[in-house]
Order: structure tokens, then C-alpha cells, then sequence
């Protein structure tokens, strides 16, 4: 295993880049969900993550995500190792540079949607409690939901649910959003709206996003592709 | 604030499991303010018939320890064998200085007083009798026998040189009755005449059938003891002085001198015992609520997995998760803890009205209820402490609830 130097960002450091990232599930045969994967990532793009199921697509977005640990390697946001971080500093900095977007919504059921999206806002507490409002109002605004602001998740559609989740992912302005097969469980006319939210926020925001997909027609429109095969990178190439 | 914000959401979407939880709560606090209540209002009437009934420092007649021999003075030994104490006539000498000395430190009433054994004769019966000499005005500003006059007066010991106050009972063994005339004879032989001029009644069959009083100085001459006494009793302005006083009129005399406290330190033990006993139950009766609580904060904890997956994902830290569920128990404990107050209050206020007859009494009888803040302030912390370890215990489980495991396990 290689011992990654802390470092410290520099405006070159990539947003996100792994070393040798591995994850080993340990159990009496040791089951491999990551191995070796090396990867960075730029500010501003859209990269698509691609490969069979139970390649380790989630796996490995969960370990750039800091909501799990490697066994091996090292994940390093703007150039810094998380590896010495405590869970309690990971969670803070999920909270302010990391959002997330699941196939499955993942709303609080007890909120409303705008309530959803305040409350990792309110965690931060960088704003105030007005411009909170303000700015979670907008977010929903952009993605079309100006009508449902106070619905609860089990009063909207599955794309609407998946919008909100898009808006809370971008709460508080992160650098990097990670979706995990957000459209994997809507229609074609919901999953043509999410992936233009998505396409939205990388071209106006400069928010990197990370996505995973089956889907082969959206992985095409992204700028980049990186095709996993049993958790190693079987390729990584930009598309025009 | 947004932590509260979630645990009362969570804790609101389970309305019916909440009430039955904070019901719990409620009734343990209640009915523990309610027994405390009544507990300490027992304790404090009995104390009050206690501490009028007897005098709350008595000096007696005593050494705590056994007077040093002359000989031990003298000589550099260890122990003699073969000697005798001394003979000494046993008594407080000089009762007028002494009274006199403790007077002037002391904030209360005093009475002398001379007992000895005697022989009460009528009409060809003897019995046996503890004889009080006393000095009546003093005497009644210490004790209670006034109320227990029934025929005569107490008083009357002032007015005639050679006046007797007997228990009815006494008089009725043996048939004599107010105004008659009896003869007392003391150990020594000495026979003298009293009068009867009052009948007392206290209850305590002893008394009534074996004490007699009469005035302090012809019970002086009868017992052959001129100007000795052998107690003084003392009712203090401030009876919670009762320890501190006692031990420096001994010092200062050089006679025993019995506290109150002292002197019914079994009875104080007892309560000690049964204060115990009470906040044993107390306690149980709240963890018991506390069961309530545990059982409703690992339901939601159970139910409410992917949200706290959610809230992980999100940046919540594992403390604020271990938060939130403590709060949704001591949110409970919090609501519980004032329905109990209330009820506590009710079931309290109610137990004061309550009245009933004692069958050798004719006076109605309430329940003493002593109503004291510091009840309800107990049991409130006792409420709250059992219900933060009550959502702790699940709550840490939660908070070590790992995220990939749930996000995983959802699709
Ligand atoms: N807790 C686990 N125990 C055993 N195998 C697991 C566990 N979690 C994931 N796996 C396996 O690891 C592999 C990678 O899983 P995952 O990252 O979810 O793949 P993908 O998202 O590409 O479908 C899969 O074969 C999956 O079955
Ligand atoms: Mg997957």
C-alpha cells in the first residue's frame, strides 16, 4: 500500500483524484468492490460512470462520496488525503462540498420538499434563515417545481421527487455532486428532465457531477465515460 | 434547533405510541409526587405530635460516663479492684443556678423537675406510683398535660401546698375521686397526704394508671432530697437547635443532656428506612416508564433507518444523529414529567380533602399531604434522567448505523 503525503491544494490540484483506490469487503472469502482505481476529475465536468451491474459503480462512488472508507489508496478533494480524516470531519465535509443524488429519491418523508432542501442548509448555517428560504425557493424554481414547494415526497411523481433530490444535492452550492443512477427508476419523459437539470447545473453552476448510469444514450451525452469491469477502470475516454 | 425540529417530527408522526409513552411518564411522576407527598406529610405530623409531646433537650440526673474514682486521681494506675464507687445522693444540686446559667444562652422555656417511686394508699389499696414533683406554671409551658385535664386542673398544684394530679384510670382502680384524700409513702418510710385535685387522661396506659404529679417541693421533703431535682426539661424556641444545644448544656453541667433527636433516634432511623423504601419505589416506577421510552425511541431508531442514512449522507455528523433520538426521549420525559406534575398536584390536592373516622376518636381525620416543590422538582429530574438514558441507548445504536449499508439495502 502506498502511503499518501498529505498535501495541500493548490488552484492546480484536480477537484477530485483517487490513488490506487481499493475497497475490499472483508468476510471469510474477501469480496473485491474496488481495486486500483486511479482517477481524477476537473472542475466543471460531466463524467459518466458506466459498467455491468456489480461492477462496483456504487462501490466507488460511495468511497469519492467519503460515506465509506477504503481498505487501500486514498481519495483527495482538491488535493487534500481524507484518509486521516475523522468521521465527524467527513461529515462536514459532505455537508459543504459533496452532494448526493440516489436512484432512489431519498427525501425525509415527514418534510416538504422545500423543507427537504433547507435542512442541509441549515445545518451549514451559512446563510441566514431568510436567504435560505430564498435560495431553496429558487433552486426549485429552476428545476420547474414552483408548484410544489410545500408537497410532501409521497405527494409528487417519481421525477418530481427526483428534482427535489437534484435541489437539496445542490443546497449548498457543492463543488461536486455524485449521482448514483438518478434516472434508474423513471420514465423516459422524467429521465430526459433530470439529466437536463444535471446538464443545467455543470454549464451554469460549475458544479462537477459524477453520475452512474445504465443508460447507454445519456452516458453517450456526457463528456466523459469511465467503464468499470469488476471494479478495475476498463477504460476512460472524453467524448466530443 | 433543527435536531429538536426533527426528533418532535418524528416523535409526532407516532401520535398513539407517543401518548401511551408520555402517559407512562406522567403516571410515574405523578404518582411518585403524590406518595412523596403524603410520605413527608405523615412524617412531619407525627413530628409535630412528637415535638409537642415530649421536651426537646432533657438534662438528667446522668454522667455519660461513670465518675472518675478519687483513687484514679491520685494514683498512676490502670484499674483498681475491691473499690466501690462512691455512695452519692444522685440529684442536681442547686437546680435554681443552674437554670439560671442555661438561661441565659438559651432561647425557651424550662421546667425542674423530682421523681422518685412511691406508694399511693386509699381506702386499704396500694399501688405503685411514679411521683413528679413539679413546678406547675413551668411545667405546663413544656409539656401538653393541660390538654389531657379531665376532671380538676393542673394548676391547682400551685394553689394547694399538698395537691395531687393522678391518671383517671388510677383513680378509678381505686375508687377515689376529685377532692379525696390519699397517703403517698416513699421508699425510705415517709408518709405524707395529698389531696386530689386533678384527673388526667393521656392514652399511654402506663401514665395514666402509674404517674402521679404533685408540687416540687413536698415530693422534696417526701423523698428526703431537699433542693435536688433530677431533670430539667426544655422546650426550645428553635427545635432544629436541638443537637447543638444539648451537647453544650452537657458540656457546660456536666450532666447528660438528651436531644430530642437523641432521644427517638430509632424513630429517626425508621424514617430514614422508609424515606428510602419510597424513592426505591419512586425510582423503579420511573424506570419502568423508562421502558416506555426505550421501547418507542428504538421503534423509530427501527423505522427510521434511511433516514438516518439520508441525514448521514447529507453531512449530519454520527453526534447530531445520536441527538436527535435522545431528544425524542426527553422530549417524551419532558411532556410526561408536566402531565405528571399536574396529576401529582390532582391526586395530592384530592388525598388532602379526603377525610375518615378513627373509631376510638371522634374527630375526623385528613390525610396529612405536605405539598413541597422539591417533590416535584425530583421527580421531574428523576423523569428526565430515566428518559435521556432511556433514548440513549438506542440513540447510539442509531448514530453507529453505517449508510452504505442502508442506501445499499433500499433499491
Ligand atoms: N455487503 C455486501 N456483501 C457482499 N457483497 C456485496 C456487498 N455489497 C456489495 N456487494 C457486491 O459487490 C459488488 C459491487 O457492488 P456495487 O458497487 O453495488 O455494484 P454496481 O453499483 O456496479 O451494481 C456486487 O457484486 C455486489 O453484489
Ligand atoms: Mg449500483
Amino acid at each position: 500500500m502506498i502511503a499518501a503525503q498529505p498535501q495541500t491544494g493548490t488552484d492546480t490540484s484536480p477537484l477530485l483524484q483517487t490513488r490506487k483506490l481499493t475497497r475490499i469487503l472483508p468476510a471469510v472469502v474477501p469480496v473485491t468492490l474496488v481495486q486500483d482505481v486511479d482517477f481524477s476529475v476537473g472542475t466543471s465536468e460531466f463524467v459518466a460512470i458506466t459498467g455491468p451491474s456489480g461492477s462496483g459503480k456504487s462501490s466507488l462512488l460511495y468511497l469519492l462520496g467519503l460515506l465509506d472508507r477504503p481498505t487501500s489508496g486514498e481519495v483527495l478533494i482538491e488535493g487534500c488525503g481524507t484518509a486521516d480524516l475523522s468521521s465527524a470531519e467527513m461529515a462536514s465535509m459532505r455537508l459543504a462540498k459533496i452532494g448526493f443524488v440516489f436512484q432512489f429519491h431519498f427525501l425525509l418523508p415527514e418534510f416538504t420538499a422545500l423543507e427537504n432542501i433547507m435542512i442541509p442548509m441549515q445545518k451549514l448555517g451559512r446563510l441566514s434563515a431568510h436567504a435560505q428560504l430564498e435560495h431553496a425557493t429558487g433552486l426549485l424554481v429552476d428545476l420547474g417545481l414552483e408548484d410544489f414547494l410545500h408537497r410532501r415526497p409521497a405527494q409528487l411523481s417519481g421525477g418530481q421527487r427526483q428534482r427535489v433530490a437534484v435541489a437539496r444535492a445542490l443546497a449548498n452550492s457543492p463543488d461536486l455532486i455524485l449521482a448514483d443512477e438518478p434516472t434508474g427508476s423513471l420514465d423516459s419523459a422524467a429521465t430526459e428532465q433530470v439529466f437536463e437539470s444535471l446538464q443545467a447545473i455543470v454549464e451554469t453552476q460549475k458544479t462537477t457531477v459524477v453520475a452512474v448510469t445504465h443508460d447507454m444514450d445519456l452516458a453517450g451525452r456526457m463528456q466523459r465515460r469511465v467503464h468499470l469491469v469488476d471494479g478495475r477502470i476498463d477504460y476512460d475516454r472524453v467524448q466530443s | 434547533m433543527l435536531l429538536l425540529r426533527i426528533a418532535s417530527t418524528h416523535v409526532r408522526n407516532r401520535l398513539r405510541q407517543t401518548i401511551v409513552s408520555t402517559l407512562g411518564v406522567a403516571l410515574g411522576v405523578g404518582f411518585s409526587v403524590a406518595m412523596a407527598s403524603l410520605m413527608e406529610g405523615s412524617q412531619r405530623d407525627f413530628m409535630t405530635t412528637l415535638i409537642e409531646a415530649i421536651p426537646h433537650v432533657e438534662i438528667l440526673d446522668e454522667k455519660r460516663n461513670p465518675a472518675e474514682q478519687p483513687a484514679t486521681a491520685l494514683y498512676d494506675a490502670v484499674a483498681f479492684h475491691g473499690l466501690r464507687p462512691l455512695e452519692d445522693l444522685r440529684g442536681i444540686r442547686n437546680p435554681t443556678e443552674a437554670i439560671a446559667s442555661l438561661r441565659e444562652w438559651i432561647d425557651g422555656d424550662f421546667a425542674q423537675r423530682l421523681s422518685g417511686q412511691s406508694v399511693l394508699r386509699y381506702s386499704g389499696q396500694d399501688i405503685g406510683m411514679t411521683l413528679v414533683g413539679v413546678v406547675p406554671g413551668r411545667e405546663l409551658k413544656v409539656s401538653k398535660i393541660r390538654e389531657d385535664m379531665r376532671a380538676g386542673s393542673f394548676e391547682a398544684l400551685d394553689a394547694t401546698a399538698n395537691g395531687l394530679v393522678i391518671g383517671r384510670k388510677a383513680a378509678e382502680r381505686l375508687g377515689a375521686e376529685l377532692g379525696d384524700t390519699v397517703t403517698l409513702t416513699s421508699a425510705n418510710g415517709i408518709a405524707k397526704r395529698f389531696k386530689i385535685v386533678g384527673l388526667f387522661h393521656t392514652g399511654i396506659t402506663t401514665s395514666d394508671e402509674g404517674l402521679a404529679y404533685a408540687p416540687l417541693k413536698a415530693v422534696q421533703i417526701l423523698l428526703e432530697k431537699p433542693d435536688i431535682i433530677n431533670s430539667i426539661s426544655v422546650r426550645l424556641a428553635d427545635i432544629n437547635d436541638a443537637t447543638r444545644i444539648a451537647a453544650r448544656a452537657e458540656r457546660q453541667l456536666g450532666y447528660k443532656a438528651v436531644s430530642w433527636e437523641e432521644a427517638n433516634e430509632g424513630l429517626m432511623e425508621a424514617f430514614v428506612v422508609r424515606n428510602a423504601i419510597m424513592y426505591t419505589v419512586v425510582g423503579a416506577i420511573l424506570v419502568v416508564a423508562g421502558f416506555g421510552i426505550f421501547n418507542i425511541v428504538s421503534t423509530i431508531v427501527h423505522e427510521k433507518a434511511r433516514d438516518i442514512a439520508i441525514l448521514k449522507s447529507l453531512g449530519f455528523p454520527e453526534t447530531d444523529i445520536q441527538q436527535i433520538f435522545v431528544l425524542e426521549g426527553l422530549v417524551i420525559g419532558v411532556l410526561g414529567a408536566i402531565a405528571g406534575c399536574g396529576l401529582g398536584f390532582g391526586l395530592s390536592s384530592y388525598l388532602a380533602t379526603v377525610k375518615f373516622e378513627v373509631t376510638t376518636d371522634i374527630e375526623m381525620t385528613r390525610l396529612p399531604i405536605h405539598f413541597s416543590y422539591v417533590h416535584y422538582v425530583l421527580a421531574c429530574l428523576l423523569a428526565l434522567f430515566s428518559s435521556g438514558i432511556a433514548g440513549l441507548i438506542p440513540a447510539r445504536k442509531a448514530a453507529k448505523l453505517n449508510p452504505v449499508d442502508i442506501i445499499r439495502g433500499a433499491t
